[in-house]
Parts: structure tokens; C-alpha cells; sequence
């Protein structure tokens, strides 16, 4: 998909009729293609060619990247400031937002910021307890939660104004995201809490980890049910498990992460489990696809990124488009000026 | 106490009608109580009301309760005191994420208010931040001052 309006690298996009930022992913979403995004480890390091040498392996294969604010509650480089580097190079970064460590005067400070360094799209996140990082000393902060969290940045961008009431002269234009968890009890309100999310401000969803296609299609009948589906792009989770017993590892130590029993024997029984993992994460993509109200898939690839574009490739969902990337058009623009 | 906790989720009708007798009382006393004065009836009424809440819900004193609308639990023993609904990490057997031993205040809250006759509709409105200056402080009073507001 190659914008005609396609700007110099790091330059915003022109704002469409109806859309609310000058992002890609929103422009991706809605021309009604399926999205791929990717989810970049923020490198623990203060050295800006790590962060570009992680978003590089995505290049081709996703629309987006989602910087992570550090996720797990475990130190690393800063979402912020992983994004600001990424939009000076033309990439659209989705930025992670939680409200574990910060109040709500930072936060509303760092959206700004943020839209300000070309950052277009935000994902408003709760944040994992400091309790199951790596400085569980810490002070939890959640002043707000993800709830209240989109409700201020839809009033920054739409009212134009802070939570005081206090005018801003230029609001930030962006495209509003959160989480949701379907694997997650209690599961008669996961859509329910997905319809408050949408009337608080959501305009796409990444959710958790799918590996439980049952419990994906129950909750998104719900989500048709509550009439959500056109006001809300949804994108599901998904990842390759490089072995049963990161499965194991990752079931019992990270919160909210659901894998079946039948999953894990899998992996287990396989004689390149790894191999494996990606063959059913392809499937699960897949099918995903063929769900009714699916608008892309987010892909968690911890410590195996170079997966990604494998997958990807592999599911065949971008039927053949290339997503922008900093050298994509480097060949087609000088012909265009030509012509 | 733990216990008592989760009894008063179990009981969340039963507390539901007192609460609504007391919110009468409260509206029927407020031209009393502002005669008296409310600042100078501030400290006792947040003891007793620590008290109270304190024994049945493991009240945190937040000064905003919304306990009528979340099933009678207190949402503020939620480790990441979220007052919108329950996180992505509750573990599958409904447990907290980061206390294990204790059941997630709003898989708690949801049974509560099945229980209620407000029902799980009161969910759907989105609970605005706290307001951190009010913690301490009494709600009932609170209702009191900000008046013809209802106690909730």
C-alpha cells in the first residue's frame, strides 16, 4: 500500500476526512486492510543505533511497531523515547503508555511530547505491579487506570484541553488504543469492559496472547453482540513459542498469559519444537484472519523478532503488500518525480 | 478482615438495602448536621466510618466510595487501585496477579453485584480518577455537602 500522499520520511502524514491522527496504522485500518503490527523490546541501553537495529528486522512485514513502557515492570529505555527516534525516521511507533509509574501531570505532559516528536498512535495500558519486575521495591504509582488514562487523552485531543480544564493551543492528534484480555476471567465481562473502553475513547485494540482460538471466537461474538465491531478495530495477539517449556515458563510467570494444555503437549511432542511454534502460530494467524471483525494481528516475539517477518511472510495476511519502511520507496520516488 | 470482606460480597443485597435506608437517614439528617457543622463533625464521622467500612470491606478511606456501584467490594484493595474494572493478569482460578492468596476485588465485584438489584449495570459508567486530597476524609459527609447530591 503505497500512500499518494506519501510524505519525506519523518514528516506527518496529511490528517484524512474522519481520521483523527496523521498515522499510518489509522490510514492501514481504515482502507480495511489487515493491520500487522510488532512489538519492539526497548533495548537496556542509552544507544540509539540498538533501537533502529531492532525496528530494521520488522521492516516490509508489519504497519507499526508498539514501543513498550516498560513492560513486565522491568527498566529499559523509555517508550517516549524509543518512539522519538523511530517517527525521525519516518516509522509509525505505537506508543505504550501505563500508569504504573507515573501521575497524571507526567502523562498528560508526555502525550504532548510525544505528538510533538510525530508519535501518532497511543496504546493506554494499566501496567503490570511493580511486584513481578525487576525493582519490586518500587512505588507503584496508578494514579489513574487505563480507563480513566484514555478518557484524558481523548479529552487532551478532542476538547483540547488538560484535565484541569487549562487550554492547550494545539492538540495531539492521535489514534487511541488499549489492551483487552479475553483469556482472562472474570470472561462474562471482557467484551463489556471492551464496549467502556470504546466509550472512553479506544479506536483500536491490541489484546493479550491468543492461543485459546474457542475462548477468541466467544469473545468476539460477544463483541458483535454489543454491536462494537464497526467502532472499533481489534487486533489479536499472537506469537511464536520457541519451546514447551518457555509455554510453561511463560503461563505461570506472566500475568494474563493463557496457553492451553494441548498447546504445550504439542510443542512437547514436536521434534523441532521450535519449528513448531511457528507453524502454529502461522495457523493461528490464519484463522484468526477469517474471523468476522478481526482488523490485523499484534505480534509478541520476544527474544525471537527475526520470527516475525517469517510468519508473517509464512500466513500470507498482506497478500502481497509491503508496509512502509524507511528504504521502501526509495527506488519508486525518484521515478515519480520523473514522471 | 479478609473474611468479613468477602462476606459482605455474599450479602451485597442484604447491604444494599441497608445503604439505601442509610442514604434516607443521611438526606433526611443533612439539615441537622450542617447546623452542627460539618468540619467540626469531620473527625468523628471519619472514625466511625473507618470503623464501619473498615471491618466489612477493608475500607482504604479513599473519601470517594463507590461501593453500591461495584458490588459492595472495595475496589481500593485492588493492588493497582483500579476503579474500572478488573486488569489483563487475573489469574484463570480468579486469583490477583500480584497477591495470589486473594481473589481479584473485581471478579469479587462482579459476583456483588449480580447480587444487587442495581445489577452489573452499574459498571458501565466510567469512574473518574481520584481526587487524592479527599483521602482520610468522610464520604458520607461529603454526600452531605455536596448536596442535593445522593450518597451512593
Amino acid at each position: 500500500m503505497i500512500f499518494a500522499d506519501e510524505p519525506e520520511p519523518g514528516q506527518p502524514l496529511p490528517i484524512l476526512p474522519g481520521h483523527s491522527s496523521p498515522g499510518r496504522l489509522e490510514r492501514v485500518l481504515r482502507a480495511g486492510a489487515f493491520a500487522v503490527t510488532a512489538e519492539l523490546a526497548p533495548p537496556d541501553s542509552a544507544d540509539a543505533k540498538e533501537v533502529y537495529a531492532r525496528a530494521r528486522i520488522f521492516d516490509g512485514h508489519v504497519d507499526a511497531i508498539n514501543a513498550t513502557d516498560g513492560s513486565g515492570a522491568n527498566c529499559h529505555m523509555s517508550s517516549v523515547a524509543v518512539c522519538a527516534l523511530l517517527t525521525r525516521v519516518g516509522y509509525s511507533p505505537v506508543m505504550q503508555i501505563s500508569c504504573r509509574d507515573r501521575n497524571r501531570i507526567a502523562i498528560q505532559g508526555d502525550i504532548l511530547g510525544a505528538a510533538a516528536m510525530g508519535v501518532c498512535s497511543l496504546l493506554c495500558l494499566t501496567g503490570d505491579g511493580v511486584e513481578s519486575g525487576d525493582h519490586p521495591e518500587a512505588k507503584p504509582v496508578f494514579d489513574l487506570d487505563s480507563l480513566s488514562l484514555l478518557e484524558l487523552a481523548r479529552t487532551l485531543r478532542d476538547e483540547g484541553r488538560f484535565q484541569s480544564g487549562r487550554k492547550l493551543a494545539s492538540p495531539p492528534r492521535m489514534f487511541l488504543g488499549a489492551a483487552e484480555n479475553p483469556f482472562a476471567p472474570p470472561y462474562e465481562w471482557r467484551a463489556r469492559r471492551l464496549a467502556k473502553k470504546v466509550a472512553a475513547g479506544a479506536q483500536f485494540i491490541q489484546t493479550q496472547y491468543c492461543f485459546d482460538l474457542p475462548r477468541l471466537k466467544a469473545f468476539m461474538a460477544e463483541v458483535e453482540e454489543l454491536g462494537l465491531l464497526d467502532k472499533v478495530f481489534i487486533l489479536v495477539g499472537v506469537g511464536p513459542l520457541p519451546s514447551a517449556r518457555t509455554a510453561e515458563w511463560l503461563r505461570s510467570h506472566v500475568p494474563g498469559v493463557h496457553i492451553p494444555d494441548e498447546v504445550v503437549r504439542r510443542l512437547a511432542s514436536a521434534p523441532d519444537a521450535k519449528r513448531e511454534g511457528r507453524r502454529l502460530c502461522v495457523e493461528l494467524i490464519q484463522a484468526i484472519r477469517a474471523l468476522k471483525g478481526v482488523a490485523g494481528v499484534h505480534v509478541m516475539a520476544y527474544r525471537q523478532e527475526e520470527a516475525v517477518a517469517e510468519v508473517i511472510a509464512a500466513s500470507g495476511v498482506l497478500q502481497g503488500r509491503v508496509p512502509w519502511y524507511p528504504s521502501r520507496d526509495r527506488q519508486t520516488q525518484p521515478q515519480k518525480a520523473a514522471s | 478482615m479478609y473474611a468479613l470482606r468477602l462476606w459482605s460480597t455474599r450479602h451485597a443485597r442484604g447491604l444494599e438495602t441497608v445503604y439505601r435506608l442509610f442514604e434516607g437517614l443521611l438526606a433526611a439528617s443533612a439539615p441537622l448536621l450542617r447546623a452542627i457543622g460539618l468540619r467540626r463533625l469531620e473527625r468523628p464521622t471519619a472514625a466511625v466510618e473507618k470503623l464501619v467500612k473498615g471491618l466489612l470491606f477493608d475500607c482504604r478511606m479513599c473519601g470517594q466510595c463507590v461501593l453500591s456501584s461495584t458490588g459492595m467490594t472495595c475496589p481500593m484493595n485492588c493492588p493497582k487501585e483500579l476503579r474500572n474494572g478488573p486488569c489483563g493478569g487475573v489469574r484463570a482460578d480468579g486469583a490477583c496477579e500480584i497477591e495470589p492468596a486473594m481473589r481479584c476485588v473485581w471478579v469479587e465485584a462482579w459476583d456483588g453485584s449480580r447480587r444487587m438489584r442495581a445489577g452489573a449495570a452499574a459498571f458501565a459508567a466510567l469512574s473518574a480518577p481520584l481526587d487524592r486530597r479527599l483521602k482520610g476524609s468522610s464520604t458520607w459527609l461529603g454526600r452531605v455537602r455536596e448536596r442535593g447530591g445522593a450518597p451512593s
